[in-house]
């Protein structure tokens, strides 16, 4: 599997200030396989948070940057990575965020010390997967949540993905709120349904994309004995229906049909019936054929771990970069078996994972080229 | 904290750090620069704004920003009566003019339709260009708007809108940049770069 991994970057150091509970620490990494352990609330997840940073959005948590800074500070914080690349160079790449009434309020990234506009410039150093515990429900909780899961597979291979997914937002916005008004000007909803048209298959043609990818690869290296079921996957919308027999440009037009006559309709729902943004992912474990929410718990976490591995295996191949793994509790709802197998997976594939666990003895297996760190409120050790 | 200054020179920082692009250290570090030169430049900046604000006014036609109505480029007799470049912002306006890119007349619309923001066509200078175009003269209109989603709405709408008049309506390209390499180019960029593809 390490064949088709073609660049392997490395994190030597990660340094935080004034983030969630750390004032100001410095890590430093020796090895691919890294554990983090420590009681609740000690701040394990923070460090892979902090990590999740380095690629656009709002990280693992998904929440407000201005909320990520630690208590006591000024209401910024700064995180940094010192990279080995795999040309032998190093690379310092820098983010963090300055509050509201600073000199350059907002969010900040620096690629060696050179400001550059946005998180998107650090995706042709650094991807990143992650699979957190607020992904557990995934299978059997809301379409949204889903499609969230999918849009954040596609911005890993695609860093634009994202920009076009919250133009479609803003657009699907402002068509509700025209809505909403008694005679909404005609002219100005064509407008706005023309922009929703363009914007909405793109962002069903990438969806699209990655997943036929994704599911290609699965299905090239299924093993119905690996503790890690392969997944079925399909895209559920009449968009990426459509796509799948006509050219983009003839599916933006009968999209624009569709929503110029479905007006009534919206405006008695009060909001936007049919979209891309109303798509969900469909799942199916695939050894045992069933849908993926009526498998066990244990069994939708290791189908879970499989997409997100033949995910890093993809963006391996796709983007040229294998990406780093944020594996958040992962040992969690894993037997002895399929945890050991995780780790010798991880091993096999060489790109640089950082785990974290409440209980030490749950990767007290992992091989050698491992190495464990003891989280307290504000500090980590290296054990 | 006690001030470090008086009332003065605080109001004067507190002005400046309502200017785009300073925040409050910077405001800080032009206010002392400015009293420091007072002479030889706080003098002379207070008059020239003293002057800004006495005698720049906008546009009646284009809604350019000048010191005369009918503007400067209104007024220019070498530029082209048969085209007009719409903006959303006089900033836009003075890009274009930057890069030397156009000889055509400007319509500044003052901004951009957005529900959200509850900007409506009522509310941009959407009526006085279509007074401008039902003169006749025009041939073509270029909407030079952001490739944001209401920079494009602005521009479908506009185009609708003159939907019935004998002009060409075009709209800035979006696709491959100047420099860049299909094979580094997103499917959202080529999707645009293909649908406005050109004959060569």
């Amino acid at each position: 599997m390490t064949e088709s991994l073609q660049r392997l970057p490395f994190v030597r150091r990660l340094m935080l200030q004034d983030f969630r509970s750390y004032a100001q620490t410095s890590l430093d990494f020796e090895h691919r396989l890294i554990a983090f352990t420590g009681e609740n609330g000690a701040g394990k997840t923070n460090l892979l948070e902090a990590l999740s940073l380095f690629t656009p959005g709002r990280g693992l948590r998904r929440i407000e940057l201005g909320d990520m800074a630690r208590h006591g500070s000024s209401g910024g914080f700064s995180l940094s990575l010192s990279l080995d690349e795999p040309d032998g160079d190093s690379r310092r790449l820098g983010t963090g965020y300055e509050p509201a009434g600073s000199e350059t309020p907002g969010r900040r990234c620096r690629i060696d010390g050179v400001s550059v506009p946005s998180a998107s410039a650090f995706a042709d150093h650094l991807r990143l997967v992650w699979l957190t515990p607020a992904f557990d429900g995934l299978f059997a909780g809301p379409a949204g949540d889903r499609r969230r899961f999918l849009d954040r597979l596609v911005l890993a291979v695609n860093p634009d993905h994202g920009g076009r997914v919250s133009a479609l937002e803003r657009a699907l916005r402002s068509r509700n709120k025209l809505l909403e008004q008694d005679r909404p000007d005609d002219t100005w909803l064509d407008a706005i349904e023309r922009e929703i048209a363009e914007t909405g298959v793109a962002v069903a043609a990438a969806r699209r994309e990655t997943l036929g990818r994704l599911a290609g690869l699965i299905l090239e290296s299924r093993d119905d004995t690996s503790p890690f079921p392969w997944a079925q996957l399909a895209l559920d919308g009449p968009i990426e229906a459509e796509l799948a027999t006509s050219p983009a440009l003839d599916v933006e037009d009968s999209y624009r049909d569709w929503l110029r006559d479905s007006r009534w309709r919206d405006k008695a729902a009060g909001r936007t019936l049919i979209g891309p943004h109303a798509s969900d992912l469909v799942v199916h474990h695939g050894p045992k054929g069933i849908e993926a929410h009526q498998a066990s718990t244990g069994e939708q976490k290791a189908l879970l771990i499989g997409l997100v591995l033949a995910h890093a295996q993809l963006l391996s191949t796709m983007a040229g970069i294998a990406p780093l793994i944020l594996l958040d509790e992962v040992a969690a709802h894993l037997d002895p078996r399929r945890r050991q197998a995780l780790f010798e997976r991880l091993d096999q594939m060489g790109v640089q994972v950082f785990m974290t666990g409440a209980d030490p003895s749950a990767f007290a297996k992992m091989p050698a080229s491992a190495e464990c760190w003891t989280v307290t409120p504000g500090t980590a050790e290296r054990l | 904290m006690a001030a470090v200054t008086g009332p003065e020179i605080e109001r004067l920082i507190q002005l400046l750090a309502r200017v785009p692009g300073l925040g409050p250290r910077s405001a800080r570090r032009a206010a002392l620069h400015l009293v420091k030169k007072r002479e030889a430049l706080l003098k002379p900046l207070a008059d020239a704004m003293q002057i800004a604000h006495e005698r720049i006014i906008t546009c009646t036609t284009c809604g350019n920003i000048d010191t005369q109505n009918p503007c400067t480029l209104c007024g220019d007799p070498r530029r082209d009566d048969s085209l007009i470049v719409v903006v959303a912002d006089v900033a836009d306006l003075w890009a274009l003019e930057r890069a030397q890119v156009t000889t055509g007349r400007y319509h500044v619309l003052g901004g951009v339709l957005s529900a959200l923001d509850g900007v409506g066509p009522k509310d941009l200078a959407i009526e006085s260009l279509i007074q401008r175009i039902a003169t006749g003269t025009i041939r073509e209109v270029i909407l030079a708007l952001n490739a944001t989603v209401d920079g494009q709405t602005t521009a479908h709408y506009i185009t609708e809108l003159l939907s019935t008049y004998t002009l060409t309506v075009t709209r800035l390209a979006h696709g491959v940049p100047v420099g860049g390499e299909l094979d580094y180019l997103d499917e959202g960029t080529l999707h645009a770069a293909i649908r406005q593809r050109t004959a060569v």
